[in-house]
Order: C-alpha cells, then structure tokens, then sequence
C-alpha cells in the first residue's frame, strides 16, 4: 500500500479506467535535435586560438548543424531513451539462432582495464606483451575446445568470420591448382549470411534440400558433389535445432571429393566442451564470440567472429597473429606466401577477446560443458511442456539447444505467426525468432540458452500455452491490435520503406522538400 | 558456477518432464566417436576474485597510453571520453539488448540510430548515412563493391595516402583482382592518382587527412573523376578532423568512409572501432549495412524501424549487397553520445585544440637537428624523416616510457625508402611536457 505526502495510506479512489500499462515510466521522448541546439554543449574545452593554421585552406564552410545537450540533458535523454528498450537483463530471448545468454559483468570490468583499454594497435610490440598473452590464451582455448590446429582472431563478426573462412577455403584451393571450383553446397536450412558469403566470393551456390526429419543426408551431398564443388557450409547443431547425425560421414564425403567442410560454428553454445567439431572433420568454423562467450550484443553489434581452422587450412590464415618466440611473444603483421593477407586494420575485436577469455575463465572446462548441456535441457524442456499444443515439424530426435515448433496450430485462426509473436511482447515477453529456418513453413525457433531458470521457463510456457488456447478459442482482437504494452503500437515498416526518412530534417526543409 | 541457475534437483525435475533419463541421454544424434569422453586440458571454473587476478595480471603488462608521453595515431586516435558516455552505454537497456527486430519494445535502440546517422550525414555533408560498419577498413572495402555494384565498371584506383591497412583489406577482400591499382605509397602528400582515371574507372579512393597527415585537394579528385564518369570514396579515419575541416560532401564526394573510434571510443588494442559510411540520396539501394527510418505506428505515434531490409543477407541470402549482418551498435551508441555531448560548439572546441596541440608538436620537431618535417598541411597528425630508420628509435624511445609514433616501415614492408619515416599525432591530450620529453628523448637518440 503506498503512502500520501501526509504520511497515510492512500486508496486507490473510485477510478474507473483501464488496466495499468506503465506508460507513466516510458516517455516519449523527443529526437536530440529537437531538445538541443548548436550553442548548448556538454564538454568542458579550452577556446584556443590558433595564430598560422596548417590548413592549407581546407577550413570547414558548410555548418556543422549538430545538436549540442549539457550533461544533465544528455544523461536524461539516453536513460529515457534506453527504458524503450527490452533487454537480457531485464526479461527472456527466446530468439532462436542469436543465443542471447546473461552477459557476466566482470567481462565489462575487465574489458575496461586500462591495460586493454587504453593500448594502441600499433604501439610497439615490447609494450604490449600482455595483450599478446591474452590473445594467445583465448586462441588456447578456442583450438582445445574445437581440436583444431589453428585461429584466426582478427574477423569483426560472424559474417566477417565467414567471409575469411570462405577466403582460405579459396586460398587453398588456388595453392593447389584447383581454383576452377565454383560451387558451393549450402542446406536449405542455413543462415542467410552462408549464400550471401558464397556468392561474395565468387562461387555458385547450390542448395542441398532437407530430409523429412530436418537433418542432411549424406546421400544426397554425395550426389551434389562434383570436382567442380569448392565446399560444403554446413550449420551444426543446425538451424532447426537438431545435431546432424551423419556429420561424420558428411565431411569424408566432402574430403573424398577434394572438398573443403565449413561449418558455421553460430551454434556452438549447445555443444562446446561436449563435442569438439575438429572430432567431426570440420575445415574451418567461426564462433561468435558475443553467442557462445557472453560478450554484449550491444543493440546489434559489434561482435566477434575468430575462425578455427583444420591444419590444411592452417598456413592460409591472415594476418596478424601471435607467435610465440624465445623472447618473447611477436605479432606476425605481414603475410607470406598464399597466406591471407589483412582482413580488418588492425588486430579485431580485442575488446571482446577479453571479455570472451574472462568468461572461458570464470566457466572453466567444466562450467562451459555444463552450461552447453543445460541449454539443450531448457530447450527440451520447453519442447516438452509445449509440444502438445505447438506442432513440432521433427518430433524424432531430441533437440539441441533450441527447440523449433511451425505455426500449423493456427491454422483456421486468423491469427499469424507474427500475430503471435506480438502478442508475446504484451506477456512480457520479447518475441522467438519467426519464419527462419525457411525450410519449416511459419517457423518458430525458440532457444532459451541456459541462462534461464525453471522458474523463468514455466512462466514463459504458461505465458504460450495460454496465448495458443487464446488462439484457438477465436480471441483473434487480442492478436490483431498487439502489441498495446508496449511504447509502441505495430509499426507501419511498409511506409518506411515506401518513402524511406533516414535523418532528421529542419522542419523549413521538410516544407520545402514537399512543396 | 554462478551463471547457471539450475540445482540438480531441478536438472532431474526437467529430465523427468522431458522423460529422458539424462542429459546425456539428450546428445544421441551425436555420433558416439565425437563425444568428448575425457575432460579437456583446461582449467575449471574458477571464483571471480582469482579470474579478475589473472586478468589484471596480463593487463599489467601493458604500457598504457596514459602511463606517459604518447603520439602513436595512424588510425587510432586517443582522446578523452567523458564519463557519462561509459556510464551510459553500460546501463542493461542499451548493452544487453539485441539487434531492434521487434521496433515495437526497441524504439530506445532505433531511436539512437537515427540520431547517429543523422549525425553523420551532418558531419560529412552528405544526404544519408548508415548504422554503422564494423571498422574504417572494412568499410572502405564495402564503398569500392559499393561503386563497382553502381558503375557497373570495375577499375578501381587507391591513392598513395590511403592507410596502408586499408589498402591491404581492400585488396583482400578482392584478392588476384587486376582492375584494382594501389598506387605507390606518396608520403610529401604529392598528387598521384587524378591522370590515371579514365572511362573504365569506377572509383579513385581518396584519404584525407592522408595516412601521413597531408590534407587533400577533395575538390579536384571529385572534379577529375566526375569529369569520367567515376565514383569518388573519401576516406577520413581522424573524424574529429571534420570538426575544422571542410565536409567531403560539400567537395562532391559520392561516398564517405570514416573510422568513428575517435568520438565516444577507447583505443582497445585495435577493436571494437566504428565504421561510418554516408553516400547520396540516390544511391542508397546499394548501400550495404543496417539503416533505420522514420515511421508511424498503429496510432499514428512516430518510430523508427530497420529498413530497406531488402537489400541484405537475411531477405535477399546470395543476392545480397554484402553479408554484413551487424552493426557496430554499441561503439554507435557511444559515438552518438559523445557527439551529442560535445554538439557543433564542442566539436569545434576539440578539432581546434587538436590542431593547437599538433601545430606546437610540429613546430617543437621543427627544432630538432636532422629531423625534417614533410608536411605543409595536417590536421592533428604529421610525418618526419629522420636521418636513420625510425623503428629502432621508436623502440629505443619506448624504453624510455614514451611512445613516439608509428615507423612506417612497420606497415611497408620491404620499401627502404620509407623506413627513416615516422607518423606522429597529438590531440587535446598530449601536453606542453609530453612534448618536450619526445624533443629531448630524440635529441639524445638521434646521431
């Protein structure tokens, strides 16, 4: 029971309104351009004057135009701002595929460690020796963890580690005289970056089509393999969730061809310290560093993408990397050979080597084996107390560390699958990932990771079970209106891109631009 | 193991619930052969105190740029970032939340990004801007496929004063690739690239301040490559140079590639940093990278959702413009507030005290015998020849406690000709005292 200003209960009077929705914390808040101005600044600089500028006559002339807040201002408006936001602090992703798992904050404290923080990349390597160190012992435990024989640190992103695992894939191939390999094989089921990375390089790209169960058949890489086939880009565990149980046989297969065996490693959190992939053939993998390892996603970014590589890989990886030396430990900054050249500026994402190394630390051997095992069991869990209402499209095997349901239990509703996930953020809930993998048709990917309690999990069922029965009762208003919880209503993305706004304009110029 | 919540009790409830007599029993589609059957040989977990001794350890072996006189740039800026700025970028909602998919319960996250490429497109003068790159470098790479994908044309030609690391990510990316010239490395600043544009060319990629501190003529580079029907990509990889100098877009560039660490983001051995990229209304299809727009939802209220999502990986898989699936959020975000913190007043403020502070450096390494400098022009950064090869000097000068800059050798290899030159930046950090202990640790070194 709250209190007034007198210091006596309060009741809560004879209103008559809806239920509360909170809108009372969640603002709108106005663009920065529109509460600042040119003249307000939050910074404290001396006004120095200069008496010969080395210009050279290149002064600015077209104005700045930025928008200046003083500190209180600026704090108001990103706190305002960031209560807009749902978060992994604050509630549940099931976002299938994204693996998004509690983000420790000892990473953040270390990652700020002026010894890591305020370094150069180019400042001499005598003076950086403990960065070294640091990246030698993630790249430890990045091999041991997958038995590969090499790692290439420095990719931005999964995508960027992608692309450079396709580049020394390519770099082999041209090594050993078979650079007329252009196609590459690539599941229906695969993320969408696998094509994407294929056709930036050059390759063709050929889609091999699931079983009936959501898995590979090695018959049908047989068939598709070719001496003019460069790669398989295999996801495993894959997208529906499942470990593809011929992997084995897939990457002889693939070997036997003069193939090479990429496997998009997004899915590693399910598996590490249970499976190593090098046990399974693999040529190269990247890991996301920001799924697997616990660094931020940060709103969309930056990540981190290292790739292992096999040890016929191992001489094409780029540069830089560490070596160890009788004195000490050398960044190899100049590639030799058919190596890889430079795939980013400088070193990559050291930021999150520390943050990842700092949580491989805090796990250890143990804890990362464990925590794989318990995301395959809250996935399964919630597979279990859901699949009598959600349909599962490949009830065979267990799943791994996300469980994938297809929207057939809303058929003759009215109510869509995005309907659905709408409904879910009024719960509470931020929305499952939808309509990927596209080999299930309305695809509902949930992963929990193993972050989430029981407590947390039951909720979450009961939160979807009592929305399909809503469903399927024919409540259809609840689902065509949501979200109504949030600081926003459905937006209309379709008008965005009609006639796309990017940046804010004076009102004067967009008056101008109708006219 | 304090991040996992379960108790055995509850691993069996589930179990039980899922009818699987362990978890183990779970990992049977695994063929048998590959199960790690032996623990790994790698420590276990570990209490926080003892994993924060070992990480301080390994930082403790660095110099850190505050630790003493430090001019070490080349496309790494030190500056100061406020406070606020980390504070901010630490709270849960911003650090822990995913790429804004559902605008719905993200509208913090896209509001923020409209800002920023707002902020962008002012600070380069051109129409839009993206939401972020991975990195300067990377980025670079992007505009030239960028320009190839608009052209239809393939000659591609790097100046001499482009970062070299950006040339070699450049050429990685499009590795054996005859249609892409790098010209030779032009430490005087000197004109290299605008006679050998011709009709085949779909863009000349032009830095300024260039790799060795020189300011570029962007208007005659524009006008010589318009004049063939080229594209022109201006590199900037010091974005506070902006604050004084003028805006690439208002020179006619057709895209501008930028390394945003400077503003909002730490050194951090090299990463994570901040690609900028902004380009012409027109061209915007075929930019590559998240962007964010303006909308309305059910009632009419304005948000902001991702859009033009037609042109990336996820929509379009192999007919993509890029495999890009990230941003770089969160050093947006910083960017964004640093910005909006320092607004037209501050930036100003801080582009000139960095060229107050390079201008004395320059002046101070003017005075020192058999030291030359090459520049006429700079903005915070410049480049000195001195009568014997730089490294050592730098590494004689690091024993010292001061970090002198960047021998250019270190980033070309095999070119004597460069290898007595040294790159060195100032900013509103570096101070009357660090100065003189750089002039009098050379004065001693130098023969």
């Amino acid at each position: 029971m709250s209190m007034n200003t007198q210091g006596r209960p309060t009741g809560t009077g004879n209103v008559t309104s809806s239920p509360a929705n909170g809108a009372a914390l969640l603002p709108n808040e106005p663009l920065l351009f529109e509460i600042g101005d040119t003249e307000h600044s939050g910074v404290d600089l001396p006004d120095v004057s200069i008496k010969r500028d080395r210009l050279g006559g290149f002064s600015r002339t077209l104005p700045l135009d930025l928008a200046g807040l003083t500190e209180p201002e600026a704090m108001r408006h990103y706190v305002r701002l960031s209560r807009l936001n749902y978060s992994i602090d604050s509630g549940m992703y099931p976002l299938g595929s994204c693996t998004m798992k509690h983000n420790p904050r000892l990473n953040e404290k270390m990652a700020r460690l002026p010894g890591f923080a305020d370094i150069h990349p180019l400042q001499p390597v005598s003076t950086v020796q403990g960065a070294l160190a640091l990246m030698d012992q993630l790249a430890h435990w990045l091999m041991t963890l997958t038995n590969t024989a090499a790692v290439a640190l420095s990719p931005k992103a999964g995508a960027h580690g992608e692309l450079l695992g396709m580049m020394a894939i390519k770099a082999a191939q041209t090594a050993r005289g078979e650079g007329h390999r252009k196609v590459v094989l690539v599941p229906e089921s695969a993320h969408g970056t696998n094509p994407a990375t294929a056709a930036f390089l050059g390759y063709s790209v050929k889609a091999i089509p699931a079983r009936a169960d959501g898995t590979v058949d090695v018959t049908a890489v047989r068939e598709a393999l070719s001496p003019d086939v460069a790669a398989i880009m295999l996801t495993n565990p894959n997208t529906c969730g499942l470990f593809e149980p011929q992997v084995i046989e897939i990457a002889e297969a693939v070997h036997d061809a003069g193939a090479f065996f990429y496997c998009d490693g997004a899915n590693f959190n399910a598996i590490m310290g249970v499976v190593r992939p090098g046990d399974l053939g693999i040529d190269a993998m990247h890991i996301n560093l920001h799924k697997t390892f616990s660094t931020p996603h940060g709103g969309g970014g930056p990540g981190a993408g290292p790739v292992v590589l096999s040890a016929a890989l191992a001489p094409f990886a780029p540069v830089p990397f560490v070596q160890r030396t009788e004195s000490g430990l050398e960044l190899v900054e100049h590639s030799e050979g058919e190596a890889l050249g430079r795939i980013t500026a400088f070193q990559g994402q050291m930021g999150m080597y520390v943050r990842a190394l700092t949580y491989m630390l805090s796990h250890g051997s143990d804890g990362l084996a464990q925590a794989a095992k318990d995301a395959v069991l809250n996935a399964n869990y919630v597979k279990a107390r859901l699949q009598t209402v959600f349909s599962v499209p490949f009830p065979d095997q267990p799943c791994m560390h996300e469980a994938l349901f297809d929207d057939s239990f809303l058929n003759q509703t009215g109510v869509s699958t995005l309907d659905f996930a709408k409904a879910l953020i009024d719960k509470g809930f931020h929305p499952m990932t939808m309509y990927f993998p596209l080999v299930v048709h309305g695809a509902m990917l949930v992963e929990p990771t193993e972050s989430e309690s029981k407590q947390t999990l039951d909720q979450f069922c009961d939160v979807m079970l009592e929305l399909a029965s809503d469903a399927i009762a024919g409540n259809m208003q609840n689902f065509l209106s949501a979200p109504v919880n949030a600081p926003r209503r459905r937006m209309d993305e379709t008008r965005a891109a009609r006639s796309p706004i990017l940046k804010w304009e004076r009102e004067e110029v967009v008056s101008e631009a109708a006219q | 193991m304090r991040y996992l919540p379960h108790s055995d009790a509850e691993r069996a409830d589930m179990l039980a619930a899922i009818g699987a007599p362990s978890i183990e029993a779970l990992f049977g589609a695994v063929p048998a052969k590959a199960l790690q059957s032996e623990s790994l040989d790698l420590p276990d977990h570990s209490p926080e105190f003892l994993v924060e001794a070992h990480m301080r350890g390994l930082a403790g072996q660095n110099h850190a740029a505050a630790d003493g006189p430090f001019f070490v740039g080349a496309g790494a800026y030190r500056h100061h970032v406020p406070a606020t700025v980390d504070h901010l970028i630490q709270r849960s909602e911003w650090l822990t939340a995913y790429t804004p998919y559902q605008p719905e319960i993200s509208q913090g996250t896209l509001q923020m990004l409209f800002e920023f490429q707002t902020q962008v497109a002012k600070l380069t003068g051109m129409d839009v801007a993206n939401a972020s790159l991975y990195d300067g470098s990377t980025g670079t790479a992007e505009a030239v496929l960028m320009a190839r994908r608009l052209t239809r044309r393939t000659k591609v030609l790097l100046s001499g004063g482009l970062h070299p690391h950006y040339r070699d990510v450049v050429c990685g990316y499009l590795k054996d690739d005859a249609d892409l010239i790098c010209l030779d490395a032009s430490p005087e600043g000197q004109g290299d690239i605008l006679d050998r544009i011709d009709d085949q060319t779909a863009a000349i990629v032009v830095q300024t301040p260039d790799f060795y501190g020189h300011l570029r003529n962007i208007q005659t580079a524009a006008d010589a490559a318009h004049a063939k029907g080229a594209l022109l990509i201006v590199v900037v990889t010091e974005i506070v140079s902006l604050g004084l100098l003028e805006a690439p877009g208002a020179y006619g560039a057709d895209i501008v590639v930028a390394e945003g660490q400077s503003i909002g983001n730490a050194l951090n051995f090299g990463g994570p940093y901040l690609g900028l990229m902004a380009t012409r209304q027109q061209f915007v299809r075929q930019m590559p990278g998240r962007l964010c727009g303006e909308t309305v939802d059910a009632d009419g209220q304005r948000g902001f959702v991702l859009t033009l999502s037609t042109r990336e990986q996820h929509i379009r898989r192999e007919k993509a413009t890029s495999n890009i699936c990230t941003n770089s959020g969160l050093c947006a975000l910083a960017f964004s507030i640093h910005l909006g913190l320092l607004g037209e007043a501050g930036l100003v403020k801080l582009a000139r005290l960095n060229h107050a502070r390079a201008c004395a450096l320059a002046d101070a390494l003017g005075t020192v015998k058999g030291v030359e400098l090459l520049n006429a022009t700079f903005f915070n950064e410049m480049t000195i020849r001195l009568p014997v090869a730089a490294e050592p000097v730098v590494a004689q000068l690091a024993k010292k406690g001061i970090l002198a800059g960047v021998p250019v050798s270190r980033l070309e290899r095999g070119r004597p000709e460069l290898d007595n030159l040294l790159v060195l930046a100032a900013t509103e950090l570096t101070t009357d005292a660090d100065i003189t202990a750089l002039i009098a640790a050379l004065e001693e070194v130098l023969p």
